[in-house]
């Protein structure tokens, strides 16, 4: 009797501790509001395919950290934590994912038409006038440069600066460039035909002068030590990013062009993906300031948008041979959605035109503008 | 004689003539794929095309010649 009565008490307790040690009596209500997102993003992923490649493992992150008492992201311990730490708060990842841009990009339209590198300065507008509004919402001058260079419409140079200004913005931030660079089809086209004219989107462009292969091979290197002379914070991003061109361009290591830009690159994002997700816990993830930052960060890009537009209108008030005004809009980063999207509402307006090529000088440049600009909110905030 | 020239760089997709085929001013002839995107490539004259100069999968650079038109 005392036996059974003992059994039965030891089983009620196995099954309460078992209750109790599962993450379910744990869960709170922002957690499931967090599966909701990591659903939403999943479904984003795999039925849309927006930007899949990255959605895919950071809405699998914000899954596995809301499950209550995984620890995945306790500092020193969790799994997931490890991965940003060392990917993603010792600055590791962005800068390989640079490399292995550069040795995806063609540079070439920016050399054959160096004009254009106005236009990827002049679409960092948004970003200058994003970090005071978002100053007048009352965020700290940290977070307000982490939100400003949303507008840059470029995912790591974002990472990098938000992991280094306002690291609890990180899923946030990181999360509205990916989402307005997989937008760009969207967001764009309207923008582009208010501020431009029939007879502007028709213009068809003078052909590019054919680059050399040494102009090529120089051009990493000297753009490069500028930049990085003038900028020194700049440096990661933009070393990474000129070395892997150099690997391209110079035609001799296409073993690590290929390592560079395919493996390397997908291993990292890989990491980056999942360390990105997993700083979207229901905690710091669930609150009002997240909803600006979204919205801060649809500003920025639409005035970048705008400034990049006009700055082509107003460059060609002093150029004999006319560019046509959409690829101003190219100058927000987001390679090469922007410049598709350029060669699309061209060829709309008159379907001979093919600007993808004269878009993607202007693309890159905005690559470059953006970190540039990062660097300089990186030196006077960090 | 005509030539059908690439308006930009790329890999040709698909080609949708065939030597002998009558072409019209604007037809779609060739399509293009540059940066993951299909750029179709249309003619400028009308005519019988009397070589072919590319295949699918073909890199081409800007201004070469895809095609000759009779």
């Amino acid at each position: 009797m005392i036996a059974e009565s003992l059994r039965e008490y030891t089983m009620l307790n196995i099954l309460k501790e078992l209750i109790y040690s599962s993450g379910a009596v744990s869960l709170t209500g922002g957690n499931l509001v967090m599966w909701m997102v990591a659903f939403v993003l999943l479904y984003l992923a795999i039925k849309k395919q927006y930007e899949p490649l990255l959605l895919l493992p950071i809405a699998f992150g914000i899954l596995i950290v809301n499950l209550p008492l995984t620890f995945l992201m306790e500092p020193e311990h969790g799994l997931i934590w490890f991965f940003y730490h060392y990917g993603i708060e010792q600055d590791i990842i962005p800068p390989l994912i640079f490399l292995g841009l550069g040795a995806m990009i063609d540079l070439g339209p920016l050399i054959a038409n160096p004009k254009t590198l106005l236009l990827g300065a002049g679409a960092q507008a948004g970003l200058y006038v994003t970090f005071f509004a978002a100053i007048l919402f009352g965020f700290d001058l940290q977070e307000a440069g982490s939100i400003a260079i949303i507008g840059g419409a470029d995912g790591p140079t974002t990472i990098y600066l938000t992991s280094k200004l306002a690291p609890h913005l990180l899923g946030a931030t990181a999360v509205s460039a990916y989402a307005y660079m997989a937008l760009v089809p969207i967001i764009q086209p309207p923008m582009m035909k208010l501020l431009t004219t029939d007879h502007e989107r028709k213009i068809v462009m003078t052909k590019l002068r054919p680059v050399s292969k040494l102009q090529r091979i120089c051009f990493p290197i000297v753009t490069g030590m500028t930049i990085m002379l003038v900028v020194p914070p700049a440096a990661p991003l933009i070393s990474m990013l000129m070395l892997g061109n150099l690997f391209k361009e110079s035609g001799v290591v296409e073993r690590l062009t290929n390592a560079a830009s395919n493996e390397l690159m997908n291993i990292v994002t890989i990491f980056l993906g999942l360390s990105i997700g997993a700083t979207m816990t229901a905690s710091t993830f669930l609150s009002p300031k997240v909803l600006f930052i979204f919205f801060l960060g649809l500003f920025a890009f639409v005035v970048s948008t705008a400034a990049g537009l006009l700055m082509a209108k107003f460059m060609n008030l002093f150029l004999k041979d006319k560019i046509n005004p959409l690829i101003g809009a190219a100058g927000v980063s987001a390679v090469p959605m922007a410049a598709r999207c350029v060669h699309k509402v061209g060829s709309e307006a008159n379907r001979r035109n093919y600007l993808l090529m004269y878009a993607m000088g202007p693309n890159v440049a905005g690559v470059i503008g953006t970190v540039v600009a990062a660097a300089i909110l990186l030196k006077n905030l960090g | 004689m005509p030539e059908l020239i690439a308006p930009l760089a790329g890999n040709v997709w698909k080609v949708l003539i065939a030597v002998g085929d009558k072409v019209e001013m604007d037809d779609e002839v060739i399509i293009l794929e540059a940066l993951k995107m299909e750029t179709p490539i249309y003619c400028d004259d009308a005519g019988t095309i009397t070589e072919l100069k590319v295949k699918e999968g073909d890199a081409v650079n800007e201004g070469d010649v895809l095609a000759v038109i009779g």
